[in-house]
């Protein structure tokens, strides 16, 4: 495992291109393109303002960048041709968390919209922006919307204050409609298996419930309980010791090992011996959006894999193997998780938790890496390169990559495998 | 109960006899004094009765007895003791056969009411101890009821409280749900409040937005409008088409080829899912029908059921299901075959596999009753009691050996008598016994033996009396003879004394052996003794010395024989107890000598507290 030299970052602004050969960055006003495999600055643009957005187009040819500070007011979505001078309108659109969401081969956009108290979806065709189908959905206040990823099933969920999820076909039929329960809090998170096998929907009640694609009831739900009991999950402890004098520590040398803070703290997991309790955090039941329930959720790229995060156990997060239906591993970590992401190539988990390390589970062990460089380097966020080869690591002003060689990242996983 | 009844007649009867008695007595002579008294103190006193009626009649009043007599006896049914008198006139004459008969027949009242008496005596016992047994049951059984009645008002009480408790709780989930219930018509109304506040909020918000809207628009016109500074060509150099009706119906034709297309491809793998399925039924038919095919002789030969015709149906199936062209026909009958047939296998299957179970469980059953069923607890028990045992011997064995070599070593005298002692107190009191027994036996036989000496002797006596008689006879003869001379007569003579004491030897020697036997025998070594005395001709003594003998072992026996089915439960304890026992004589030498010798004493008389 290698690490880059840290570079300088703005607003977590740190995007590969779709098609891997480049890496964009901002840097105040500053949009930096580089080569990804050397770094070298192939680009480098300078914008009127600082950037508050940026997105690469599908065919990596083009970069978006916006700074809200210069826009106007728009009550209506506009659609741009960049080829034609056609501009399109889309009237009433709704502000919510999720309104808005395109297929995975970008034929079809749904819009969630918003007339006369009452929402609305709307899907078109993105070739020629013509709308498709309109239809009003059975929601007090439409929160979010998703594509299952075979671009023929639309997820529609209720805000939080009901539980309602509504799965629509591609031609606006209603398939279904699922309600775990009535009068709490209810949905906050979605996803869909890559397979479109599966809808996990995490709720405030610190469930996961998934919905299988043939009659859309729930499959099984995976409660959340602060006590792992059964002997058959893993529990990875994330421990942390101060590493003994000499170089006994330099499990993986990096490439300016030279510059690494001597009074890093050398942290490395050990398996907990079932039962286990987790540590808890009492969410304040009189505040808005109340830290509980299961806040994040990610499928492994093969389906396999389900990573979640219960948020009233900000530090654990679990992993469920979808084949056996069951918890397998928790992983619980020193500081409350900032983010976990699945590598697109085969079933590993990066997680941050905005201290200096970066953490790799897979189904072969787990291991901590010490993010080499001078002073703090906080990860606050990470995102893979779709090769899974390596991975951007950002914090609040910087960035670096982490290379991980197929067999290398292997080893090294047996090797903290051995050790654990 | 039968019993009871024949017993109960006879003492009621005497007791009624009893009452005539006294009823009769009341209204009688002025002389009988005694008579009540004897009463009262009881009949069967014969020695007072003896007395009474030595007092009762005297010289003086024979006469007033006789009559007095007559007139009881009269009273009660006898005959009386006087001669029918022949005329008014004529003195009554006592009839002696009458009294006599009265006699005897009082007399054997007499004996009747003694034993009446004595059944009664008996049966007052046992009605006795069977009250008193009854009692303590009564009162055991009062206590009992005490107790349950007490339990059942603790219960009663726990009962009221749970139904109190429950009524509570009952009241408190009334409130719970009324409170839920409330809870939710609030909320359901705060729902409804916030959606209609929302609503006027949104149409707020939607006005304003129209405003700024228009504020926005009539503002700045169009200038203000984000525009494309360089338009980027198409990579083909097509330009956009144009919207149309055209373009709409291509869309919609795209859409549904795209959802057809996701069903095709669902349906595909539905389609395989299947196919799997199927071939894994296919196999799990196969194998099914091999697995039962062998078996499936037997029960066509029983003819039992319809498994064969079952049978006969699975293989038709299978050859048919074995076609090939069968898995792509998917239509319903082959599926209700398919379906049919394995159901049918399964049951078969499951039958066999009961079938087995039940043969499997018969067997081990069997081999249980083999066994004589010995339930794994009694086993554990039984093993246990074992290994105590066995500890205990082993102990036993171990202060045997420290003894055996204390004597070995230290040959004390006190000890060693006192081993002695220990050990040979019970023989020395048998060989007492049986020394006293062949003393006794002894002097019998010495009796005999003088007896037979005496007779011997007289034998003897006479013998010589007979020689001499007939020698006199035969020198009569001779002298009437006048043939013979002298010398010859004293050759005789001679020759007649030399028979007559060979013959007598031969008698004395033929009658030993019958007097001398018995006093040789108890001479013999005491450790066959128990053969002789068992041999000897019962004397009455040894007869009786056996029999009790005989008989308190056999009632021990029998004590024993029954202890151990009623004392089970106490068994463990008691070797508990007999353990602890051979532990406290443990230490110490000379004291474990002592510890062992009364160990046995100990155990047994535990053995015997333990008896009921």
């Amino acid at each position: 495992m290698n690490f880059s030299e840290v570079f300088k970052l703005s607003s977590l602004l740190c995007k590969f291109s779709p098609d891997g050969k480049y890496l964009a960055s901002c840097v105040q006003y500053r949009l930096v393109v580089r080569d990804v495999s050397t770094l070298q600055i192939l680009q480098l643009y300078t914008c009127l303002d600082q950037v508050q957005h940026m997105e690469w187009s599908a065919d990596s040819l083009f970069i978006l960048c916006a700074m809200y500070k210069r826009g106007l007011v728009q009550l209506r979505i506009t659609v741009w041709s960049l080829c034609t001078k056609s501009v399109s309108y889309i009237k009433y659109p709704k502000a919510c968390q999720q309104g808005i969401t395109f297929t995975r081969d970008g034929r079809y956009m749904a819009l969630a919209e918003r007339r006369d108290c009452k929402d609305y979806v709307s899907i078109f065709v993105c070739s020629d922006w013509q709308l498709l189908r309109h239809f009003d959905t059975d929601t007090q206040d439409l929160a979010g919307m998703e594509w299952a990823p075979n671009g023929c099933v639309l997820a529609v969920w209720d805000s939080c204050l009901e539980y309602k999820m509504l799965l629509y076909s591609l031609d606006g039929r209603l398939l279904s409609v699922y309600s775990a329960y009535e009068w709490s809090l209810g949905i906050k998170s979605v996803a869909w298996s890559p397979s479109s096998q599966f809808l996990a929907v995490g709720s405030y009640d610190g469930k996961v419930r998934l919905l299988n694609h043939v009659t859309w009831k729930m499959t099984t739900e995976f409660g959340h309980p602060a006590a792992v009991s059964n002997p058959k999950t893993v529990v990875y402890r994330e421990a942390e010791k101060s590493p003994p004098p000499g170089l006994g520590h330099l499990s993986f040398p990096p490439s300016r090992a030279g510059t690494r803070p001597l009074a890093a703290l050398e942290s490395k997991y050990e398996i907990a011996s079932v039962p286990v309790s987790l540590q808890t955090l009492k969410p304040a039941a009189d505040r808005a959006n109340p830290r509980m329930g299961v806040g994040m959720l990610a499928f492994s790229h093969d389906s396999y894999f389900l990573a979640t995060r219960n948020d009233n156990v900000p530090n654990a997060v679990w992993v469920w193997d979808i084949q056996k239906l069951r918890l397998f591993v928790v992983l619980e970590q020193l500081a409350p998780v900032r983010s976990f992401q699945w590598d697109p190539q085969q079933p590993r988990l990066a997680i941050c938790t905005a201290g200096s390390k970066v953490y790799l589970w897979s189904p072969a062990g787990c291991m901590s890496v010490q993010v080499p460089g001078e002073g703090d380097f906080p990860v606050l966020s990470l995102c893979w390169h779709s090769s899974g080869d390596s991975l951007a690591l950002l914090s609040k002003d910087h960035f670096c990559l982490c290379f991980l060689e197929p067999a290398e990242g292997r080893a090294a996983l047996g090797q903290q495998d051995s050790r654990t | 109960m039968g019993d009871w009844m024949t017993v109960t007649d006879p003492g009621l009867s005497a007791e009624s006899k009893n009452i005539s008695q006294y009823t009769s007595e009341t209204k009688m002579s002025p002389s009988s004094l005694y008579s009540q008294q004897v009463l009262c103190s009881s009949v069967p006193l014969s020695k007072n009765v003896h007395s009474f009626f030595s007092a009762f009649c005297t010289e003086e009043n024979i006469e007033q007895s006789i009559s007095y007599l007559d007139q009881e006896l009269t009273t009660f049914g006898f005959p009386s003791l006087y001669e029918e008198p022949k005329s008014k006139e004529a003195k009554k004459e006592l009839n002696i056969v009458a009294v006599l008969n009265c006699m005897n027949e009082l007399l054997v009242l007499q004996r009747k009411n003694l034993l009446a008496q004595e059944n009664v005596e008996t049966q007052n016992l046992k009605l006795g101890s069977d009250m008193d047994h009854l009692q303590s049951c009564y009162a055991k059984l009062k206590e009992q009821l005490e107790t349950s009645r007490r339990e059942i008002v603790g219960l009663q009480e726990r009962d009221r409280q749970l139904q109190c408790k429950n009524r509570n709780l009952h009241q408190l989930l009334k409130n719970e749900k009324d409170e839920v219930q409330k809870l939710q018509n609030i909320i359901a109304s705060r729902a409804t409040q916030y959606n209609h506040d929302m609503k006027r909020k949104e149409r707020e918000y939607n006005k304003l937005k129209e405003r700024l809207h228009q504020l926005v628009m009539s503002k700045k016109d169009k200038k203000i409008a984000m525009d494309v500074l360089n338009y980027v060509g198409r990579a083909d150099g097509k330009r956009g088409s144009w919207r149309t009706g055209k373009t709409e119906a291509r869309n919609e034709d795209e859409m549904y080829k795209i959802l057809l297309n996701d069903y095709e491809y669902r349906q595909k793998q539905i389609l395989m899912e299947n196919a799997e399925l199927k071939k894994v039924l296919q196999q799990m038919k196969k194998e099914m029908i091999s697995l039962l095919s062998p078996q499936k002789k037997k029960p066509r030969e029983k003819a039992d059921e319809s498994t064969g015709t079952v049978i006969s149906d699975v293989e038709e199936d299978a050859g048919e299901l074995s076609r090939e062209s069968m898995w792509d026909l998917s239509c319903e009958t082959v599926r209700e075959q398919l379906t049919n047939s394995i159901r049918k296998q399964w049951r078969i299957l499951k039958s066999h596999v009961e079938k087995l179970d039940n043969q499997v469980s018969k067997v081990h059953l069997e081999g249980f009753n083999d066994k004589d069923v010995i339930s794994r607890q009694d086993h554990e028990q039984e093993t246990e009691k074992l290994e105590l045992e066995i500890q205990q011997c082993k102990e036993m064995i171990k202060t045997q050996q420290q003894l055996l070599q204390q004597l070995a070593t230290a040959c004390d005298d006190d000890t060693t008598s006192l081993f002695r002692d220990c050990y040979l107190l019970e023989e020395k009191e048998r060989l007492k016994e049986e020394w006293s027994l062949f003393k006794e036996q002894k002097k019998n036989f010495e009796r005999e033996r003088r007896s037979f000496t005496e007779a011997a002797i007289r034998l003897g006596l006479e013998r010589k009396a007979f020689e001499e008689e007939r020698a006199s006879w035969l020198k009569q003869q001779f002298l009437n003879m006048t043939t013979f001379d002298h010398q010859n007569s004293e050759n005789v003579k001679l020759l007649s004394a030399f028979s007559g004491s060979s013959d007598q030897d031969n008698r004395t020697v033929h009658s030993k052996p019958q007097q001398k036997k018995p006093p040789s025998v108890s001479h013999g070594s005491p450790v066959c003794t128990s053969n002789v005395t068992k041999s000897l001709p019962a004397s009455p003594t040894l007869d009786s010395c056996q029999m009790s003998s005989c008989v308190s072992e056999h009632s021990s026996i029998s004590v024993l024989n029954i202890t151990p089915e009623e004392m089970k439960p106490n068994e463990v304890g008691r070797e508990c107890t007999n353990q602890t026992w051979s532990v406290a004589s443990r230490p110490g030498s000379q004291e474990g000598c002592y510890g062992g010798c009364s160990l046995t004493y100990t155990s047994s008389h535990v053995q015997k507290d333990d008896l009921p």
